[in-house]
């Protein structure tokens, strides 16, 4: 590991000044991730400015319905907070997906939307990856490619994006609330990660020196019958081949809301529009959502090994909208 | 770099001088001389080196022992009380829940803190209703103990003595 100097942030305006002076200064939140990179080789910054000791460890009911959660609460606290829980029942799901219960208890609600892909070439700092050394080339389009993506990725990388909290988040129209040198800015989650294209180091809009603070969900009707679903090698503590969080309101059989996100196929949190807007209105029924999961689907590509993730989306989606639709047996 | 901290470990306070590289887990080991916490994977995959921090069960390896500065840590050593082994330790015992022991210390912490979780009310994955539960089944345990691999594949008796630990009243 390169030797760096530590700091601990007094307030958050200092925090952001200090890391926005260095190009080589990094915010530590729950360092699951940070530090992991640090040993790894993948990430060398000399300076660590310690965010979690900042006044972002709330979860806070606003006036107006919205929830304000701060960018230091811990996903174990996330996912069993009563109002997490009972309203946006995919958000606590996904984060009790996610890692394990000892990750869970130091993981921040902030690191988490800022982990990195566990692709096995960005990891292995001896292999090339346009990710981690841009202009080197993507390992992973000729290589080993079973976790990779099947929407969305370009010649110049196909990682999939790891968080399961954060397609949550998609689904849910959530919002990240960012404090940087000019001041405060708020960006939609769907837009806050990247698609790769032609600079897949970067994997959000961020700039060098914003700091997360908060993230806030909007008061949301449907999201009370909501659902996070995960595919996996293993039962428990793996990354997701696929994943799907949706939410869904029938009325007289139709579908009057719905929200869908899916996880582990592509290198942001997939928010599947197309598969909403086919859904909207239409027959809560089997071959609507066929249909929808068929539209959103419909621009897959897949690699050398990943093309059994294509039906398991499509099959993944069409039993998440079955088990929410009103009278269905689990 | 170096950097200066206390941390009260297994009741007991103790300062060091360490450098920022220093993962708590290494502070632990090299630092202080405390064995029980394992170095598994050393990259958060495995779960021997869990410990509770603050009361809180974490993997050591990715916490850097400078932003711990200031914390309370139990181990594994540190939950008997005298000769008087934690009832974790001795439903482990009772059933003969190791083949190797190297993951042994971490599943105890695991486990521990995995039931004050389950005090506090936080429901897992498999919670029907995300409700806090009223009993644990297996499945529940299995879920809340897989950040703990057991190479040994210790699995069946790890589950029994933890389930044996609450009936005789361990928490919850």
């Amino acid at each position: 590991m390169t030797p760096f100097s530590y700091e601990r942030a007094s307030d958050a305006g200092s925090a952001v000044a200090r890391v926005t002076a260095n190009p080589r200064a990094a915010f530590l939140g729950g360092g699951t991730n940070l530090v992991d990179h640090m040993r790894l080789g993948v990430a060398h910054p000399e300076l660590l400015v310690d965010v979690t000791r900042l006044p972002f460890s709330r979860i806070e009911s606003l006036s107006d319905g919205r929830i304000r959660i701060g960018a230091g609460v811990r996903n174990s606290d996330l996912a069993a907070d009563r109002i997490i829980r009972g309203r946006y029942r995919v958000l606590s799901q996904a984060l009790l997906a996610g890692a394990s219960g000892q990750l869970r208890n130091l993981a921040t609600t902030g690191g988490n939307l800022l982990q990195r892909t566990r692709c096995a070439y960005f990891q292995d700092v001896t292999t090339p990856c346009n990710k981690r050394n841009p202009g080197s080339g993507c390992s992973a389009v000729e290589g080993h490619n079973r976790d990779h993506a099947i929407l969305g990725a370009s010649e110049h990388c196909v990682a999939v994006h790891p968080s399961d909290m954060a397609v949550a988040l998609a689904a849910l129209d959530a919002t990240v609330v960012v404090l940087g040198p000019q001041g405060e800015r708020r960006i939609p989650v769907v837009d806050f990660h990247r698609l790769p294209e032609d600079a897949p180091e970067r994997d959000t809009v961020l700039e060098h020196g914003e700091l997360i603070v908060a993230v806030e969900l909007p008061a949301l009707p449907v999201a009370a019958h909501s659902v996070y679903y995960k595919v996996r090698d293993r039962a428990s503590y793996a990354f997701a081949l696929v994943s799907v969080a949706a939410a869904l309101e029938v009325s007289n059989g139709r579908v009057r809301d719905v929200r869908i996100a899916f996880g582990g196929i592509a290198h942001k949190p997939w928010r599947a529009l197309r598969a909403e807007a086919s859904l909207r209105g239409a027959p809560a029924t089997e071959e609507s959502y066929g249909r929808a999961a068929e539209a959103e689907l419909a621009d897959a590509k897949p690699l050398k090994h990943n093309g059994f993730k294509i039906p398991l989306a499509r099959n993944t989606l069409r039993m998440v909208l079955r088990h929410l639709t009103p009278g269905a047996q689990r | 770099m170096k950097a200066s901290i206390t941390l009260r470990v297994d009741g007991e306070q103790r300062s060091l001088r360490i450098d920022t590289r220093t993962t708590l887990l290494d502070a632990l080991r090299e630092h202080l001389g405390i064995t029980s916490a394992k170095k598994g994977c050393d990259h958060g995959q495995c779960g021997a080196c869990t410990v509770l921090l603050d009361g809180r069960r974490v993997t050591t390896c990715l916490s850097l022992a400078v932003a711990c500065d200031g914390a309370t840590v139990t181990t594994a050593q540190g939950l008997a009380r005298g000769d008087e082994l934690h009832p974790i330790q001795q439903a482990f015992l009772d059933h003969d829940a190791l083949q190797c022991g190297y993951c042994t210390p971490g599943q105890i912490c695991s486990a521990v803190g995995m039931l004050e979780e389950v005090k506090a009310g936080h429901p897992s994955f498999v919670t029907e209703g995300l409700t806090a539960p009223d009993e644990l089944s297996d499945e529940e345990i299995r879920e809340r103990m897989s950040g703990n691999l057991c190479r040994c594949g210790a699995y069946v008796n790890i589950v029994a003595a933890i389930r044996e630990a609450i009936g005789k009243g361990a928490t919850p």
